[in-house]
């Protein structure tokens, strides 16, 4: 009897073509990671568990935790000092570990507007951000960022006026980076939690800006 | 040597083998001191398993996009930022 399956020809019905199977042999990167894997667990260092509940802490980080960080320093002037002094000890006060990195946030203003890229490799607030964009780590962004941001971010969608100053941060090693977006105009009686709703991730990394309410 | 905020300094040419965090750049070229980050682990002694070493202090460098791309800057008095270990850094004032 003939197989009935699906054969996933063509596009998807989002419109993205079907990613073919890995029928490809194991590289030896994953034949490695899969071998010291298996010895740890059998030499009793770490179990299958504790590996898990690990994926599972760094897939339930996405950017509304940095957005609820935003939102707390545009509507408390006396955190926001402090995130600036340092980040990392301001997020523990609610209750994020930026972990051994360090936080630097860097401010948006009427004057200056901050992006952040690494050009070595793909540094990124994963604490507060998760998982970067594919984009990100991308050579065209990460080259071209710091030699042509205006017309990056261009592409983005943000085009800047000219009395605006660019500052590229680029990540060199063991800082991570947060931008603090320009609080939107007519966002003045708005709580936390709705203003957390107006700022993404693109407007964290500098990309973008926050929405509009 | 340590070097104080706003203090000019040039990138270091150099290039040894193994595992550097300078990206190539900002290699030769003159910014000033943004902060200074105090002392860190050395990512070329760390990168082989040293973890016993000499710390090593991290700056944060400013550069302009002038200094650095020159006539293919796209606005030469945009900025620049980056993270710099101290062994990369050469006080740019006695030149």
């Amino acid at each position: 009897m003939p197989h009935d399956h699906h054969h996933h020809d063509g596009m998807s019905p989002s419109g993205h073509p079907y990613r073919p199977d890995q029928d490809a042999p194991l590289s030896y990167f994953q034949k490695m990671e899969i071998a010291l894997r298996e010895l740890l667990v059998e030499k009793g260092v770490t179990t299958q568990t504790e590996i898990n509940d690990q994926i599972e802490r760094m897939d339930a980080r996405t950017p509304a935790l940095g957005a609820k960080v935003v939102a707390r320093a545009w509507t408390d002037p006396a955190f926001k000092k402090r995130l600036m002094e340092d980040g990392s000890a301001a997020c523990r006060e609610m209750g994020i570990e930026v972990d051994a990195m360090k936080l630097l946030v860097v401010e948006n203003d009427e004057t200056t507007h901050n992006v952040v890229v690494c050009t070595l490799c793909s540094c990124y607030p994963r604490n507060l951000l998760g998982l970067p964009p594919d984009w990100y780590k991308q050579r065209a962004y990460r080259t071209r960022t710091v030699k042509e941001p205006r017309k990056v971010l261009s592409e983005f969608g943000l085009d800047l006026p000219d009395d605006v100053k660019v500052q590229v941060h680029d990540s060199t090693a063991d800082m991570r980076y947060l931008v603090l977006p320009k609080r939107p105009e007519g966002t003045a009686g708005m709580d936390e939690e709705a203003l957390a709703a107006l700022i993404n991730r693109d407007a964290m990394i500098g990309v973008a800006v926050a929405g509009d309410p | 040597m340590t070097y104080s905020v706003g203090a000019k300094v040039r990138i270091a040419t150099m290039n040894p083998p193994g595992h550097i965090r300078t990206p190539w750049y900002l290699r030769g070229k003159t910014g000033v001191i943004e902060r200074d980050l105090g002392p860190t682990g050395d990512p070329e002694a760390l990168a082989y398993g040293e973890t016993k070493g000499d710390q090593i202090r991290l700056y944060r460098v400013r550069f302009e996009m002038a200094e650095v791309w020159g006539e293919g800057a796209e606005r030469g008095a945009d900025t620049l930022d980056a993270e710099i270990f101290a062994n990369w850094l050469e006080d740019a004032h006695a030149a």
